[in-house]
């Protein structure tokens, strides 16, 4: 038999596994267990102490630089769960499973976040069961949580029970040198009372997502109306995070990935230095900026949209395309690190990945610094 | 009729009967075993392998030319005679264990369904492993080989079990070589086999070149599946049609002509380990290793400490997605090749089912596709009688017994057994998150 039959060689993980555990031993030979294990749970307290955080959901090294100081505050982090649309537990568990699974995610991060946000439509048809529901479960989220309602939360009753149980859907809040302000950016033009519509209907077009009945959403005169006196007093220089459900910008319209009056909302922001807009509805990583705008979409805990089909923002790197055998496959929750500056990193935990880090810097470089990790695609 | 998703070309329908009509009706039920670490004596287990596969046919009986050439034969390792028999010599050769007790054959034995019929492997000195030892039937048509798909041919998973130092326990390639040569013989069958002097490499090829001879492709479901309806019971159809559809084994167990193995050669968390081992503790202390320092030589030594190996293809690959997975096994056998998972952790097919009906185990990497299934005690009968059809036919009387004792400690004791979460009443992450008594 002839060489040219040899096999190309493979060096296995473990041939290469064994490699290196002879080459720790060879290096360790002067240290017995106990001083190794000594060695080594020193240099994890070093490492602490230097100020790296333990991140429950990353495998990067998440530095938030508590040290150096910027002159706004002294950077923190909260989380997010967002999109859970719930039906009756018996209509749908597997939405129910999704949330409480954010809900374990989430309180098991360590050091807890300063706070939990909810980006918005908790239920899916409004009712007062799938709401009380999705309340029941978010009490046992451990840090303080904040609201935003999304239109499916709104449009049975025009947000009545959803005010009972979780307050005013426009506020906002000072939290360690940022001013947060929560929107509710799914208003919609009347279109049900000349059609005579049911409170089930109305909130069945709004849900059904691609249809030429309803309006598209906007903030609203008023409420701008509102932002205006509420950032009156803010300094420019204070960094600001607002949310809205649906993005603050013009994606894509036949899906409603769209705020009718962006460009008017964009406008009372744009005198500040630092501004970033998070937002739900489009359960994806969606990553936009537009003049000193930056904007984020959050994830789903109950499915993952395809992206637009036109209008996808540059700076925008894809997530995985979702496995159709997995149903939790593009879903999550994730992680927002406010730098001392008062921009944020923001960290998409997807189940049953990598996650994936969107960085400020990538954002104010223009895309030029710090891209994301693009997933790998890989095939099923 | 009953809905078929499964057709096979009329060429390999033919094909598998030919060489399949010489084993049927064997009576194979498992002997008392009484050789080294409790295999059968390796005389009686060439006896049997000389009865269960008559002629070596390449590609083996049941598989499509094409696909053998294409997918399954490494190149460069082209299945002749000569290599089969050297492959054959060495898979029943216990020099290739440093103490001499074990060869391949002794935690693949022809008798206990090419595995040993233990939860995990004994080793040389008697140690245990921390892995069940998976069946070296079919092996070759899988993708990857280990439970954390680790190796990435037969070549490369024979060379591994020799050198690891609580299975064979050869310390290197050198000393396992020195071991073989001291039988002559092997020296003109290297040398017939592969126009070298006997060397490790070689020595792979050969074992994977016999493991591939070693094809169980005829059971009553391929029967059933070519068109005779009364090759599988009624409980069997019935269990078919919930394999396909309420049960959702065929999302990671899809089995069909093209892959005729039942296993969608990736890698799930389905929360085995989460059950027995601290394991989110393990997972979180991985991570944590990980986001200090992103070096996977931190997290290879602490694999080697502790229980890590539980983190499965995560190991290998270092994606999240991967912690705590392993391997989707073939269904093929799966009556005579228990206990089952990768720590052999459950003892029979209806622990297997129980595990899954109730959603496998919680845990923060769970796969997303693991979900309860709301089985009742009838359907979960069914699917275990297809599982039962699934073995090969020369298996026949070993698949019986297997079947009766399964069921005997099925009737004592179903330990995972959880109606709450299987009916959906209580709901996997409920409890964590909202307490013992759920959401109101």
């Amino acid at each position: 038999m002839s060489d040219n039959t040899k096999i190309p060689h493979i060096k296995s993980v473990e041939t290469r596994h064994l490699e290196e555990r002879e080459s720790m031993f060879r290096s360790l030979q002067n240290l017995d267990r106990r001083s190794f294990l000594k060695v080594s749970t020193g240099a994890a307290a070093a490492a602490l102490a230097a100020g790296a955080s333990n991140h429950f959901h990353s495998f990067l090294p998440v530095n938030v630089a508590y040290a150096a100081e910027g002159p706004a505050g002294q950077g923190f982090s909260f989380a997010y769960i967002s999109d859970s649309h719930l039906y009756a537990k018996k209509t749908n568990e597997r939405f129910v499973r999704q949330l409480l699974r954010a809900v374990d995610d989430i309180n098991k991060i360590d050091p807890q976040p300063d706070f939990v946000f909810y980006g918005g439509d908790l239920a899916q048809l409004g009712r007062k069961e799938e709401l009380d529901l999705g309340a029941q479960i978010l009490k046992s989220v451990k840090a303080p949580l904040h609201m935003m309602v999304g239109e499916h939360d709104w449009y049975f009753d025009m947000g009545q029970h959803w005010n009972e149980l979780f307050g005013p859907q426009t506020y906002s809040f000072d939290h360690k040198g940022v001013h947060f302000v929560v929107l509710m950016s799914v208003q919609e033009k009347d279109f049900w009372t000349a059609r005579g519509m049911s409170p089930a209907e109305r909130m069945h077009t709004v849900a059904g997502l691609d249809n030429a009945v309803q309006s598209a959403f906007e903030v609203g005169a008023p409420q701008r109306e509102w932002l205006r006196k509420d950032l009156e007093k803010v300094p420019t220089s204070t960094p600001l995070i607002v949310f809205s459900h649906s993005p603050l910008y013009k994606l894509y319209r036949p899906w409603n990935f769209w705020t009718d009056d962006a460009e008017d909302v964009q406008a009372i922001l744009q005198r500040f230095e630092r501004v970033t807009v998070l937002h739900g509805h489009t359960h994806q990583v969606l990553t936009n900026r537009i003049g000193n705008i930056q904007f984020h979409g959050m994830l789903s805990t109950a499915w993952p949209w395809p992206y637009a089909p036109q209008g996808l923002p540059s700076l925008t790197v894809q997530m995985n395309r979702p496995n159709p055998f997995d149903p939790n496959d593009g879903l999550g929750d994730g992680t927002i690190n406010v730098h001392p500056d008062g921009l944020v990193d923001m960290l998409y935990n997807l189940w049953n990945r990598n996650p994936m880090q969107v960085k400020a810097s990538y954002l104010s470089s223009g895309g030029k610094s710090d891209a994301p990790v693009a997933p790998t695609l890989a095939s099923y | 009729m009953k809905k078929l998703v499964l057709a096979r070309a009329p060429g390999m329908t033919a094909s598998i009967y030919l060489v399949c009509a010489a084993g049927t009706g064997l009576s194979l039920a498992a002997d008392p075993a009484t050789g080294p670490h409790g295999a059968m004596p390796i005389a009686a287990q060439e006896q049997r392998l000389d009865k269960l596969i008559t002629r070596y046919a390449t590609p083996p009986a049941g598989i499509d030319p094409v696909a053998w050439a294409s997918i399954y034969m490494m190149s460069g390792n082209e299945m002749t005679a000569d290599r089969i028999a050297l492959g054959r010599k060495l898979y029943f050769d216990t020099r290739l264990s440093k103490d001499g007790t074990l060869a391949c054959a002794t935690c693949h034995d022809v008798s206990r369904g090419f595995s040993d019929h233990r939860s995990v492997s004994e080793g040389i000195g008697d140690h245990l492993g921390k892995r069940s030892a998976p069946t070296t039937m079919n092996a070759a048509l899988m993708q990857s080989q280990f439970w954390d798909g680790r190796a990435p041919s037969l070549e490369e998973q024979a060379k591994l079990p020799i050198l690891n130092p609580i299975e064979m326990g050869h310390p290197d390639a050198a000393s396992a070589m020195a071991s073989v040569n001291t039988d002559p013989a092997y020296q003109a069958m290297f040398q017939k086999a592969y126009g070298r002097a006997p060397n490790y490499d070689d020595l792979g090829r050969a074992i994977a070149s016999f493991e591939r001879t070693l094809i169980f492709l005829d059971a009553p479901f391929d029967r059933y599946a070519a068109g005779d309806l009364k090759a599988m019971s009624p409980a069997a159809q019935r269990g078919l049609d919930l394999f396909n559809n309420k049960a959702r084994c065929v999302s990671c167990h899809m089995i069909n002509s093209s892959n005729p193995l039942g296993t969608d050669n990736l890698f799930h968390n389905i929360g085995v380990s989460a059950r027995t081992k601290n394991f989110e503790a393990l997972a979180g202390q991985a991570i944590s290793v990980l986001s200090k320092n992103n070096d996977p030589k931190e997290l290879d030594k602490l694999a080697i400490e502790t229980d890590m190996s539980e983190l499965g293809r995560f190991l290998v690959t270092k994606n999240r997605g991967d912690i705590g997975a392993f391997k989707t096994e073939q269904v093929r056998n799966v009556g005579v090749t228990g206990p089952y998972m990768h720590d052999g952790s459950l003892k029979t097919l209806w622990d297997v089912l129980d595990h899954y009906n109730k959603g496998g185990e919680t845990n923060t990497y769970l796969d997303g596709g693991i979900e309860p299934l709301n089985l009742s005690e009838n359907e979960i009968d069914d699917v275990v009688a297809f599982l039962f059809a699934l073995t090969d036919t020369r298996f026949a009387t070993q698949n019986e017994a297997a079947f009766r004792e399964q069921q005997g400690l099925a009737a004592k004791n179903r330990p995972l057994r959880d109606n709450a979460l299987a009916h959906r009443e209580m709901l996997p992450f409920e409890q964590r998150v909202m307490g013992p008594a759920g959401l109101k």
